[in-house]
């Protein structure tokens, strides 16, 4: 990781409204799905269109092959100690006895256990929908890592490894380094999507399985092409890990080998 | 009615007794405080190194410090009944056991409560309680819960001492300077006026009714801090009074177990005799197949769910690596001391002290089966091997410390506060006529075994 550009919303709306802007495209053509390129993508950008837009991920599971390449780009990126996966690869065997892999991010609630257990509102969601962690505040009671349904969150039982120097001060955004006896989680990279670029994990995945996108803008990219989101979840029968629980996940789940993540 | 009737100087020089017991006492605080200080040593050493050092991972994020929260904080619930409502039956025989009571409960509800502070991650920041507090969090309902708890605690400890406290500031006059300006102090001008009597009279009553309920709401908030979460074996709607009942069963237990020890070490036998020990243990002999109904209804639901996590969690507490001590607790901590207390031939000062004991122990580990199976069910990959938890060496460190705490508090707040109630007992043991009407409540045969407790009763 190179040093941080100055914070701006700059990047992130560019990216949003070019994302908007092909996506619609693509609709129009009634294509779906277009080719895309990221830096092509970012020169284009128009203006803001203003409004608050919630991030989500899509993951296809008929592409993940549980290379754990996303699970190593993360921790590496984020300084990460090797005990903590926010993107976890979880080798699951279905109920044919076939087998297969889940990534699990964190799953972005719109109504987050988490954050309601908080003690102290050190864990909050921000604007765009994203569920952050602000680890200055945190006093580690760990009741959020009881209320997470997902096993999303870790503590940080031991000193972290270093950072260089270039990096830091750590934000909720951008939680590096972490600060030992707080939690920790997946961000959806927000610092990265600020700026016009794709979370770590999408962009290390060779598989491309791992979408990123924008409900209200309706588009979604996994670094190789970008797609129409609405049509490309329904197309695709895409469903939301345990959405029976009520917390509004945001991450969708395309199966397509007999998967019963909706048990 | 006949009831034991001492002089108030007989009476003072029992209360006073641990005040001015020599070598043999410090001997004892001594030997006590050796795994305190261990265990606060232990406790240096995780601010230090972080909570890395306790056996807790990202899967078993809570432990024995959540046990020892829960269980320790249930104990002092055996203060409350005791000093409340027995107080408002009117139940006469309590008068030599209310003080024991009350501190018990004062002290393991400041052993539970410190537990709030050993289990986090950054203890430095607990000021954000008062400072950033989210309303929708059980945590914070707990805090409210425990510190209002504490104050009504402290409350009722201090209270019905008042006249106490006058009694040894003038026994005290010119011999100890200091702390007879520390009892006139607190006394707060009691001179023993029949309108102060009736003063004091109505606020105890006041405060027995109020600490009721916030008795009830501590284990209640304890207990949705668990089941409040999407977790098999949590998620209950009979957790709250799951838990006050727990608190209850332990915690009369664990007033029999100090009680018998301050007994036997300060030569009580006098003012304390079989009457307290079978009432009150006709209270745990009462409340254990309460609390197994209660764990049977908890657990029944749960295993006609037949959904991965709760099958897992019921073999992992019936049949495999739990089954050990579920079985312990069900037997020897919940069948074995009713049978105990039931049975006439054992219904002694000792058996029913055995039966306290067995209770005790019992309760603190039925709290850990609460806290830590549940935490072995995975939540994603729901056919994962089973992971135990294991604590560390700082772990049982800082959990005997907190054991041992309990009774070295109690040891040196007794060589400060007059460890009999003077006044209660004096109004008790006043002869000719009855200061209340007797409710024996709990066992009719309450009165003649005060006459004959003395004595009569066999250890």
């Amino acid at each position: 990781m190179s040093q941080r550009p100055e914070a701006t919303d700059e990047g992130r709306r560019r990216l949003l409204k070019a994302l908007g802007a092909i996506g619609a495209g693509a609709a129009a053509a009634g294509a779906g799905l277009i080719r895309w390129d990221l830096s092509a993508l970012v020169a284009e950008a128009a203006e803001p269109a203003g409004g608050k837009h919630p991030w989500v991920m899509v993951v296809d599971l008929r592409r993940c092959d549980g290379c754990d390449q996303c699970t190593r780009a993360c921790q590496e990126m984020h300084y990460l100690p090797k005990d903590q996966s926010w993107i976890k690869v979880y080798k699951m065997e279905g109920p044919s006895g076939m087998t297969y892999s889940l990534p699990r991010t964190c799953m972005m609630c719109e109504s987050p256990p988490c954050e309601k257990v908080c003690p102290v509102k050190a864990t909050y969601k921000d604007e765009e929908g994203i569920v952050l962690v602000d680890q200055q505040k945190c006093i580690g009671c760990r009741i959020c890592m009881a209320a997470c349904p997902y096993e999303a969150r870790y503590f940080n039982f031991e000193d972290l490894p270093k950072t260089p120097a270039t990096i830091g001060p750590a934000t909720p955004e951008h939680p590096v380094p972490q600060q030992k006896g707080t939690v920790g989680k997946c961000v959806f990279c927000i610092h990265q999507l600020r700026f016009g670029k794709i979370p770590y994990c999408v962009e290390s995945c060779t598989m491309a399985a791992i979408y990123i996108g924008d409900l209200v803008e309706d588009v979604a990219t996994n670094g190789r092409e970008t797609v129409k989101l609405s049509q490309f979840l329904k197309k695709n029968d895409a469903i939301r890990y345990k959405e029976e629980l009520g917390t509004g996940p945001r991450v969708y789940y395309i199966l397509g080998h007999g998967q019963d993540l909706n048990h | 009615m006949h009831h034991p009737s001492f002089t108030r100087t007989e009476i003072v020089g029992a209360a006073m007794r641990p005040m001015l017991a020599g070598r043999r006492y410090w001997i004892w605080v001594a030997i006590l405080s050796l795994p305190v200080l261990w265990g606060t040593f232990a406790y240096g050493y995780q601010v230090s190194r972080g909570l890395g050092v306790t056996g807790l991972s990202d899967q078993f994020f809570w432990g024995i410090y959540e046990t020892n929260l829960v269980a320790f904080i249930g104990y002092s619930y055996g203060g409350a009944l005791v000093s409340a409502i027995l107080r408002l039956t009117g139940a006469g025989w309590r008068a030599p056991i209310t003080r024991i009571a009350e501190g018990t409960a004062l002290v393991t509800l400041l052993v539970g409560a410190a537990f709030a502070l050993v289990h986090l991650g950054r203890p430095e920041r607990v000021w954000q309680f008062f400072t950033s507090p989210n309303l929708t969090s059980p945590l914070i309902w707990d805090f409210v819960a425990i510190l209002t708890y504490l104050v009504a605690t402290v409350i009722f400890f201090y209270l019905p001492m008042i006249p106490d406290l006058a009694a040894a500031a003038d026994g005290l006059e010119g011999r100890a300077p200091r702390l007879e300006r520390l009892y006139r102090f607190l006394a707060a001008g009691w001179k023993g006026l029949s309108s102060q009597h009736r003063l004091l009279d109505r606020a105890l009553i006041g405060m027995a009714i109020l600490i009721i309920p916030v008795a009830v709401t501590v284990h209640s908030v304890l207990a949705w801090a668990f089941s409040v979460h999407m977790r098999d074996g949590w998620h209950s709607s009979i957790f709250g009074p799951y838990f006050v009942m727990g608190a209850l069963f332990s915690g009369v237990a664990m007033v029999i177990l100090i009680t018998a020890a301050a007994r036997r070490l300060f030569h009580l036998e006098a003012f304390i005799g079989l009457v307290q020990f079978r009432n009150l243990g006709y209270l745990v002999m009462m409340m254990g197949p309460f609390y197994l109904y209660f764990t049977f209804s908890d657990l029944l639901g749960e295993s006609y769910t037949l959904n991965i996590g709760s099958e897992r969690l019921l073999s992992l507490l019936m049949v495999s690596s739990y089954a050990p001590l579920f079985w312990g607790v069900i037997f020897l901590g919940i069948l074995l001391p009713t049978l105990l207390i039931a049975w006439p031939r054992t219904r002694t000062i000792a058996g029913i002290t055995v039966a306290s004991a067995l209770v005790v122990v019992s309760m603190w580990v039925k709290r850990f089966l609460i806290v830590v199976p549940t935490l072995a069910v995975p939540l994603v990959d729901e056919h994962a091997a089973v992971k135990l938890y294991s604590p560390t060496w700082v772990e049982f460190s800082i959990t005997l410390a907190a054991a041992f705490a309990v009774p070295a508090l109690l040891l040196l707040l007794f060589r400060l506060f007059p460890i009999l109630s003077i006044a209660e007992i004096e109004e008790e043991s006043r002869p000719a006529e009855p200061v209340r009407p007797y409710a024996a409540g709990l066992h009719p045969a309450a009165e003649s075994a005060a006459g004959a407790g003395e004595g009569g009763e066999s250890e």
